[in-house]
């Protein structure tokens, strides 16, 4: 009996749990069929997630990369896949892509946006991540600078004193606050450093230019001379093979429309192969046709910029004299003669200052904005909204709280009055009526003038974002802050605004995000942006009438830059997550 | 209040262009370069190839301008105008002169203050439908759903249209071109309408032109050609001059195949030595020099050429000389003669 137990005395050795709850039969009921509900749920999903890729998928994979045009891309997609496939045409991608990311900027100084958009990144990484070495912080800076003049090229002169301005006011502010007064430094440096850069920069700038001009004369007009008599015959030369390339390359695009109408007739296998083998073939001869092309749209504006510049080199003592003489009449003119001569003076300046500026320039040629385009367009845009609006943004929302009536009054109105207009109307204000009310002649340059309409509305959309942080805050913050004795700036620097932007990173990178896509609406006013692009594009009879690629394209570039931010932004909560939740 | 302050601002406006348009040429030769606005964008008209180059029909006038006025059709800084924003970059002089398929009408002419320096399409508002309607006149038409661009002329000549002929439509707004094809190919309506050569080249993007139909009804005038500003007549007469001399030299005879052989010595025709400068002065009284209007011929050949290389039956657009052929042929292109 002693020895009969009624408990066990040793533990059963564990189970495999049933092979329902296990494995992915396991995570498959948990997840997609645990009640009739979720099966049917899973189901529907199913045949729709089944739909979606059936119709997408052999467009995806029965697509042309090598055509020319739309019609060559459904020729050689009946051709490879028979004559009730449908395909997708990314021809136009591999063709049109650079035009996509560039616009219009000259192929051979692509190297130009690409160093600047690397000097941006590099610039902004230290900002970005702070495990970065700080030391990199002191390049940040430079960036400003240095991006616009590889962008939009220029003299060398004009960055530097840029730049030597605010060396100006550093030097003025230490003066004033060592030797009179320390509360007069700062507007007045800000004063001579806004002076400095309205009245100072361009006439040094033009006069260090026409003095390296004076110097080059002679040099520059022997080498535009010898571009004169050179170009053109290199131009000749390339003018004959490319006529001799388009003949053969002709006689194959012919072969291969009568291959291709042959293939619609009937339909064989020998038609098909024959049909893909013709265009395989005419790839080459076309891509060199193309860079001949190019080659010769880079000599032929080489050559148009040779002769206006030889052309006015050679009337420029003619100039010189005639603007002695006017000037010499204009000194006893009055009256209606008066304005006449002023007008001729003008031109006659204008001549000069033209040949001079060309001759003279140290630097980069420069580009014109007409020519940006594409996501270069909608990143500098984007990138110039997004960096500004930020401390603009703060200003604006500090400036709204502020106990000072007229600074409060000021905010609170250019808020609510940016926010309550669209943004296409500030883009129209800034293509079209800025036109009217400035002076004719004005070159204020229309790229410049929608950024500063695209920051103005994306700092009003930020004050807001910031000060929603600023009232998540309890007053006891402030009362801290008040209570150890720090002043107004100290206390937002130590610790009002590092709480205040923590809470707001979210709305902040939502803007950020809205801000960059909304540049598309520029091409509303006529600037190639992608979108514009994808019409202009789309304006070319070869790939007229194709949208889904393009759009595709667009859409995957801009999903790239988005998704980016959006993961930064919850990097930067992770890392800030200092609170105890 | 609000409409006489838009209307001082819009007469302010035309005298700064005045003053700013005065000397348009010297301004050119000065800067050596052309602005020539042009379409962001038009099947045939104006479109980049993938080097970044426009051509089209519109930039072939530019060109030519280019040509007559600094000898080299390459001078050229091409301005890409929406249908909105190209009136107020003519008018403030952005740029030289407007070459985007703009229809020419009294309120532009006059109350915009710009000068049309002829006509280089005549076009007009047409429709297409599937053959498969069996529609064979736009009067049978009766109930059909109509796909139209908004806040265009063309709205206003359907609703007109509709209306003298008493039937009924239901209009489908939509926005772009690329828009409207593919409402049109997915069946969301049955006629799509637009200017008659907008519809040649959108049907030659289809993947079976034949099945549609371009019904024989033109309900609009579209005549369309260059512009510039007012108050600058000399240039007007350049930019004008320029076009007789394109659409001349076609009724001449004068092509680029053959220009240089007659531009070298005079010919027997004295018309053509006063066209291409061998005889007579008019380059002198142009402001330009004499070989003004070889240069702009020989930028993309005479009228007809530009016609045939860009928009004619050859092309993917397809479209038939018609209202634009030479006088002598039963057109309506006819250049004031050279004397």
């Amino acid at each position: 009996m002693s020895n009969l137990s009624y408990v066990r005395t040793e533990m059963l050795g564990e189970q495999s749990p049933p092979g329902t709850a296990i494995g992915i039969v396991g995570w498959l009921r948990a997840n997609l069929f645990s009640n009739w509900l979720n099966t049917i749920l899973t189901l529907v999903s199913l045949v729709f997630i089944y739909q979606v890729f059936a119709a997408i998928l052999p467009w995806l994979i029965h697509s042309s990369w090598t055509a020319n045009s739309l019609q060559e891309c459904r020729a050689q997609v009946d051709a490879a896949y028979g004559m009730a496939a449908e395909g997708g045409c990314w021809a136009v991608i591999r063709e049109r892509y650079l035009q996509l990311v560039f616009g219009f900027y000259p192929s051979e100084l692509y190297w130009r946006p690409i160093l600047a958009f690397g000097l941006t990144l590099v610039a902004l990484a230290p900002i970005l991540f702070t495990a970065l070495p700080r030391k990199m912080l002191w390049l940040s800076p430079f960036a400003p600078f240095v991006v616009p003049w590889l962008l939009w090229g220029g003299t060398v002169w004009v960055p530097l004193l840029v730049v030597a301005g605010l060396g100006l006011a550093y030097v003025v502010t230490r003066v004033l606050s060592s030797h009179v007064s320390g509360l007069l430094a700062v507007p007045v440096a800000a004063l001579v450093a806004i002076l400095w850069w309205l009245y100072a920069v361009m006439p040094v700038n033009d006069a260090v230019t026409a003095m390296i001009a004076n110097q080059r004369i002679p040099d520059v007009s022997a080498d535009m001379r010898d571009k004169v008599e050179i170009l053109p015959g290199e131009i000749a030369a390339l003018d004959a093979q490319i006529a001799a390339l388009g003949q053969t390359v002709g006689r194959a695009e012919a072969e291969k429309d009568a291959l291709v109408s042959a293939l619609e007739a009937a339909e064989t296998e020998a038609a098909r192969t024959a049909v893909l083998s013709a265009i395989h073939e005419l790839r080459g001869p076309r891509d060199a046709l193309a860079a001949l092309e190019k080659q010769r749209l880079v000599r032929n504006e080489e050559l148009s910029r040779a002769r206006t510049l030889l052309a006015g080199l050679e009337a420029l003592p003619e100039n010189r004299t005639t603007r002695e003489t006017l000037l010499a009449q204009l000194a006893n003119a009055t009256g209606a003669a008066r304005g006449d001569l002023e007008a001729r003076l003008a031109t006659v300046d204008n001549r000069i200052a033209s040949v001079v500026k060309e001759v003279g320039r140290v630097g980069l040629i420069p580009v014109e904005s007409r020519r940006f385009g594409g996501f270069m367009l909608s990143i500098t845009i984007g990138l110039v909204a997004i960096t500004a609006s930020l401390p603009i943004g703060v200003m604006l929302a500090l400036g709204r709280q502020s106990d000072l009536l007229i600074l409060r009054a000021i905010c609170v109105g250019f808020i609510e009055f940016i926010r309550g207009v669209p943004l296409i109307t500030l883009l129209f204000v800034a293509s079209v009526l800025l036109n009217y009310f400035l002076p004719p002649g004005t070159s204020f340059d229309i790229i410049l003038r929608v950024m500063i309409m695209v920051t103005l509305f994306a700092s009003a959309y930020m004050a807001e974002v910031i000060r929603g942080g600023l009232a998540a805050l309890p007053k006891g913050q402030y009362e801290a802050a008040d209570a150890l004795g720090l002043d107004y700036w100290k206390a937002q620097r130590l610790i009002i605004m590092p709480q205040a932007l923590k809470i707001s990173i979210p709305g902040i990178v939502s803007t950020f995000i809205g801000v960059f896509k909304d540049t598309t609406l520029v091409s509303i006013i006529g600037l190639l942006d992608p979108l514009g692009l994808s019409n202009a594009i789309r304006a070319n009879t070869a790939w007229n009438g194709i949208v889904w690629e393009l759009y595709g394209f667009i859409a995957l570039m801009f999903f790239v830059f988005c998704f980016s931010m959006s993961r930064y932004s919850m990097y930067l909560e992770r890392k800030l997550r200092t609170g105890h939740r | 209040m609000k409409k006489s302050v838009i209307l001082g601002a819009l007469t302010v406006a035309g005298l700064l262009a005045g003053a700013a348009g005065a000397a348009t040429l010297d301004d050119v030769k000065a800067r050596g370069k052309l602005n020539c606005g042009i379409n962001t964008g038009l099947v045939g008209f104006a479109a980049p190839d993938a080097n970044g180059e426009w051509s089209g029909f519109d930039v072939a006038y530019c060109r030519a301008l280019a040509g007559a006025v600094l000898g080299d059709p390459s001078a050229i800084e091409f301005v890409s105008l929406t249908g909105k924003t190209r009136f107020t970059a003519l008018a403030s002089g952005e740029i030289d002169a407007l070459s985007r398929n703009t229809t020419w009408t009294l309120t532009r002419d006059v109350d915009l203050k710009f000068t049309f320096v002829g006509v280089n399409y005549y076009d007009g508002q047409g429709f297409m439908v599937p053959k498969a309607l069996g529609v064979t006149s736009a009067k049978e038409l009766d109930g059909a759903t109509v796909c139209i661009q908004t806040g265009t002329t063309t709205e206003l000549n359907l609703a007109d249209f509709f209306r003298t002929n008493n039937i009924s439509y239901e209009p489908v707004p939509i926005e772009t071109n690329a828009e409207a094809q593919q409402q049109f190919l997915a069946g969301a309506c049955d006629v799509y309408t637009t200017d008659a050569s907008g519809l040649a080249a959108t049907r030659a993007t289809f993947e079976n032109p034949g099945d549609y139909a371009i019904l024989p009804e033109i309900i609009s005038k579209e005549p369309l050609g260059p512009l510039v500003r007012h108050g600058d007549d000399g240039w007007a007469d350049i930019a004008r001059w320029t076009l007789n001399a394109l659409i001349a030299a076609e009724e001449l005879g004068v092509t680029s195949a053959n220009i240089d052989e007659m531009a070298a010595a005079p010919t027997s025709n004295p018309e053509i030595n006063r066209l291409l400068g061998t005889e007579g002065n008019m380059g002198e009284m142009l402001g330009l020099p004499a070989d003004w209007a070889v240069k702009a011929i020989k930028a993309g050949g005479n009228y007809g050429e530009i016609f045939e290389k860009y928009i004619g039956e050859t092309t993917p657009v397809g479209l038939a000389r018609g209202l634009n052929a030479q006088w002598t042929n039963g057109g309506l292109m006819y250049a004031p003669p050279f004397r």
